[in-house]
């Protein structure tokens, strides 16, 4: 029995402490400042807004821990000793703690760019619990607005949670549209038109240059954008991306560039020194893939691989095909595969667009073969195992387009889209043209619909 | 937008005082007329001389009545019980019809005005208040149910159950007090079965009201839900006619009272002996109720739960649901999610069907061997304890009294025995399930929080594994609530149900161990 100590406790951690008690008997100390318990990041939205409490987003009671023989400790670590084998916790009475073997999973912190005035009370990013509750104090209701900083995930979610009380709202985003490096251009309108119609004042090519205090010279009352624009505002949100929370690991034996570097199994240059999660750089990513991928699920997949590493069977990380998810306010957005910003030129792209201009569907194919390679879905529920299973086996886009319904995921009596998404296409595609397959819905069978 | 809205729960606000106020207006004075009228003739003679003291004298409210008649009723009561003249205790209620006979004064004689200005401002003030939703986007929108008061266990909440507890218990145990309040809604209830309101019709009447306001908030909230929507308008249209208009017609046209979507064990007195008379008595029709509710309970409910799941009739048809539905919906949150409470409502809510078919099994012997006694058992005891601690408490004044305390589902998820009955279906040979899309979920818990019944829903989403439950009432709220479309509510094929988790969740191509 080994002690295996996991730094973090975020889904990254925590996977890996649930997988190594499933399959072994090795003592498990999770050690993590944020919170004593594992809650959910992604949901941290909904405390400010009020869809939920603190207690909700723990995805497990907390008798689980102890059930689970899964020790937690609420500190924060300092430094590590990779030779001793210790960590030692940034409030000098307690005693260090020993590992065997050690899992770092340290996540990201929020990214600034030197803003001057960006220190500045009033203003703040959006990662931990911490600032969660800074902006609970920062940002009440009757806040004469927010300016948001930053075009990507956080940002809008940022911009949702303050107008949820009434905060006008104003998001500067650097890009010629919203999250342009990630959305192809179609979808990056509908999202921006989807913002606006919320009220946002959303403004693109405006970048940060300078926060300002206010009067009082106390806290933020205003920012200047590079264009030497002035906007008034006692909130500023920098949601400008992260980058891998490393920074008390650089300097040490251990190899670190953006974050851990880590080979394939998530072994550091260390022997029983492991990393995953946000914090983890990839030296050989898998295909498609990007070194650093801070997302929850890729956190999740790397904690299932490391169980099985650790306890005997080393194992790869093999992630299958790549999905994401989001919401932009009322529009659910899924990802499957490659959909990249732009394409390139093997690639060809069938795109639909509902005429109310919320829903949407983008299927990439290979010009080549046919095969598809990924899917966008706007306001649409697809279904993952479908929509893998035909980017794996390289369907076609003609397959694709006949067994459509076979990815549908929406609740029942939903408006089903696929024969206006099969005529769209057949309207692209004549060559191609082959009739939707399977069971028509009863609504498209009573009411053609 | 919002200066509508305050000004609509203004209006409803002045509505619902003026409806709490009539309770205390009117007069009420007790004639030997009305004694003779109201009375079985032997209760007469020996009431008479106790009531005495009251007749002639008038009553600024039904308190003072309500309260003078039931000392001098308990007192006659009292002393037969001390003398042991067991046959002469009166059980009749009478106090509720006398005071509705003695009553007079601005309800009685104007009472169409003040059913406008209770009722009718409290529906107009409800209405300006919930439909200017409509200028909010479609889409989810749950925000700051935990910073009110009324939805988060706060003040308001905690008031407004304790006033409905109030109000149940005067329901069911007090009429005599809420005489008034059946006045505002005599001129229905005769318009409908050409009979005086009772305190039940009162009952029924708000309840439908309720849902029927309170749906098209539901109407209006989930309206980029076809689903929601679709589920909603048959809850309305199932209380509206099944529950409230028709067996009120019925009555009308001399036939039993009858509603054609109650179900037993729910509807436990179904297998009551006066109601099997009641039935048998009524030729055809009575022959059809009879068998109709006997093919609900023992071959729709199962075939129909086969193929739907319980949703069919707890989300889409039942009173008590549409009620929690509708009502119920923005406390929905407030059902504990642990494993406790599942472990104490497993053990509750089978409990009570186990009560409710033994109790049905002891009435039946009774009925077809007029024998009321099994061993030491009385079968009528047996039938009012049920009637009490149940159909009274249970299902009544916890069922709906606590919606702000412990979410919109306390009766269906612990108490109902027709839930615990198709649970059974659902939860083992059911084609419904609640599938979980790959591996979406991203754990946030809107599922959780959101499920009415107290399902960890998460706990199965993050694992890959189906929700197959007992207690799911098919809502679909979670499938809504999701910002990530992880769920889905599905029929097909029982086996292809995912009842244990996979090894790994979707979407990691390393290879299975087992
Ligand atoms: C607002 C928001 C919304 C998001 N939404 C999505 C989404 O919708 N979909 C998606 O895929 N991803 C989303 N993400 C990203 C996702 O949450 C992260 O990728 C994921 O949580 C990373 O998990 P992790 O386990 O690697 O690290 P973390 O969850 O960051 O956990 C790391 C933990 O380690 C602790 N720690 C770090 N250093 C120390 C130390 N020195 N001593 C003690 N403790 C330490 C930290 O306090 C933290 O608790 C979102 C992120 C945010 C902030
Ligand atoms: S699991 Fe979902 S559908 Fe079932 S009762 Fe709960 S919220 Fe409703
Ligand atoms: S609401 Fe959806 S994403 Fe959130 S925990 Fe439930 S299934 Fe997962």
């Amino acid at each position: 029995m080994k002690h295996i100590v996991i730094l973090g406790n975020g889904i990254g951690g925590i996977t890996t402490a649930r997988h190594v008690r499933k399959l072994s008997q090795h003592r498990i100390t999770v050690v993590s400042g944020e919170t004593e318990h594992f809650f959910s990041r992604t949901a941290l939205m909904y405390l400010y807004m009020g869809h939920m409490k603190y207690e909700h987003i723990k995805p497990y009671e907390d008798f689980f821990w102890a059930k689970n023989r899964i020790e937690l400790r609420q500190a924060w670590v300092k430094s590590i000793d990779f030779e001793k084998k210790e960590l030692h916790f940034a409030q000098s009475t307690s005693e260090p703690l020993g590992y065997d073997i050690l899992v770092l999973a340290t996540g990201s912190t929020p990214s600034y760019f030197e803003w001057p005035g960006q220190e500045l009370p009033g203003v703040q990013g959006l990662y931990s619990y911490q600032d969660l509750e800074r902006m609970e104090t920062a940002a009440p209701r009757g806040t004469s607005r927010g300016v948001v900083v930053g075009g990507g995930l956080i940002g809008v979610e940022m911009a949702e949670m303050l107008l949820s009380r009434d905060i006008p709202v104003t998001l500067l985003v650097r890009e010629k549209s919203y999250w342009g490096n990630v959305l192809p251009r179609e979808e990056s309108e509908l999202v921006s038109r989807h913002i606006r119609e919320h009220g946002v004042d959303l403004r693109f090519g405006a970048e940060l240059a300078e926060i300002k205090p206010d009067a009082s010279g106390q806290r933020v009352g205003s920012i200047k954008t590079t264009s030497g624009e002035e906007i008034a505002g006692p909130f500023v949100g920098l949601a400008t991306g992260v980058r891998p929370n490393v920074d008390f690991l650089r300097g040490t034996s251990l190899e670190v560039d953006r974050g851990i570097l880590v080979n394939k199994y998530l072994e550091t240059n260390l022997p029983d020194v492991y990393a995953l999660g946000d914090c983890a750089q990839h030296r050989e990513p898998p295909a498609g893939r990007k070194p650093v991928e801070q997302i929850w699920y890729t956190g999740r997949i790397m904690g299932e691989t490391l169980a099985r590493t650790l306890c005997g069977t080393r194992t790869p990380y093999t992630p299958g095909v790549f999905y994401n998810s989001a919401k932009f306010f009322d529009i659910e957005y899924q990802t499957y595969g490659q959909v990249p910003a732009r394409l390139d030129a093997d690639t060809g792209t069938f795109y639909w667009e509902h005429p109310e201009g919320r829903i949407a569907l983008r299927i990439n194919f290979e010009k080549e073969t046919g095969a598809v390679t990924g899917f966008n879905a706007c306001g649409l529920r697809l279904r993952h195992e479908v929509c893998a299973r035909w980017i794996e086996q390289q369907s076609t886009l003609s397959h694709v387009m006949q067994h459509l319904r076979e990815a549908h995921f929406d609740p029942e009596f939903f408006r089903r889209h696929e024969p206006a998404i099969a005529a769209a296409f057949r309207a692209a595609h004549p060559a191609q043209a082959s009739s939707l397959q399977g069971k028509r819905s009863w609504r498209e069978r009573w009411f053609s619909f | 937008m919002r200066s509508l809205k305050k000004i609509g729960l203004g209006i409803f606000l002045l509505g619902f005082v003026a409806w709490v106020g009539t309770l205390t207006m009117g007069q009420f004075t007790l004639t030997d007329a009305i004694l003779k009228q109201e009375l079985k003739p032997e209760h007469y003679e020996l009431l008479r001389p106790a009531l005495e003291p009251m007749i002639g004298r008038t009553y600024a409210s039904p308190f003072g009545f309500g309260r003078d008649f039931n000392t001098a009723f308990g007192r006659i009561n009292d002393d037969f019980k001390a003398n042991q003249q067991w046959d002469s205790v009166i059980y009749d209620n009478y106090a509720f019809p006398v005071a509705r006979a003695a009553s007079a004064g601005v309800l009685t004689e104007s009472t169409l005005l003040w059913f406008w200005l209770t009722f009718g401002l409290a529906i107009l003030g409800a209405l300006l208040y919930i439909l200017p939703n409509l200028r909010q986007l479609p889409g989810i929108k749950n925000d700051h149910i935990y910073h009110r008061s009324m939805t988060s266990r706060g003040w308001l909440g905690i008031s407004l159950g304790v006033f409905l507890i109030v109000f149940y218990v005067g329901l069911y145990f007090y009429p005599e007090y809420l005489v008034n309040w059946t006045l505002l809604v005599d001129p229905l209830s005769r318009a409908l079965s050409g009979n005086p309101a009772s305190q039940w019709f009162l009952y029924g009447f708000i309840y439908t009201l309720a849902i029927v306001v309170m749906g098209v908030r539901m109407l209006i909230k989930y309206r980029h839900s076809p689903y929601q929507m679709l589920r909603t308008g048959s809850v309305m249209f199932f209380q509206t006619s099944f529950a409230f208009i028709i067996p009120e017609v019925l009555v009308a046209l001399n036939r039993p009272y009858y509603d054609f979507k109650n179900i037993w064990p729910l509807d436990y007195d179904f297998f009551f002996d006066w109601h099997l008379n009641t039935l048998l008595s009524n030729g055809t029709l009575g022959v059809f109720m009879l068998v109709w509710g006997i093919a609900l309970a023992f071959i729709a409910v199962p075939i129909l739960s086969y193929f739907y799941g319980k949703r069919w009739y707890c989300s889409w048809v039942c009173g008590c649901g549409g009620l929690a539905e509708t009502l119920g919906d923005p406390y929905r949150q407030l059902s504990d999610k642990s494993l406790k409470a599942w472990k104490i409502e497993r053990y509750l809510v089978h409990s009570v069907l186990v009560f409710a078919v033994v109790m049905t099994a002891l009435v039946l012997y009774t009925y077809f061997t007029g024998q009321a006694k099994i061993g030491p058992v009385d079968s009528y005891s047996v039938r009012s304890v049920y009637g009490f601690w149940i159909g009274a408490l249970f299902s009544g004044v916890v069922g709906t009294g606590f919606y702000p305390y412990m979410g919109n589902r306390v009766w269906c998820r612990f108490g109902c025995p027709l839930a615990a009955y198709i649970g059974l279906v659902q939860r083992f040979k059911s084609r419904f399930r609640i599938t979980t899309n790959g591996g979406q979920c991203i754990s946030c818990g809107n599922c959780s929080t959101y499920c009415e019944m107290g399902i960890d829903v998460r706990w199965y989403a993050q694992r890959g594994q189906d929700v197959v439950r007992a207690s799911c009432v098919g809502c679909g709220i979670c499938s809504s609530v999701c910002p990530r479309g992880v769920l889905n509510l599905e029929n097909a094929d029982p086996d292809s149900r995912v009842t244990v988790a996979p090894e790994v969740l979707f979407g990691n191509d390393m290879p299975k161990i087992k």
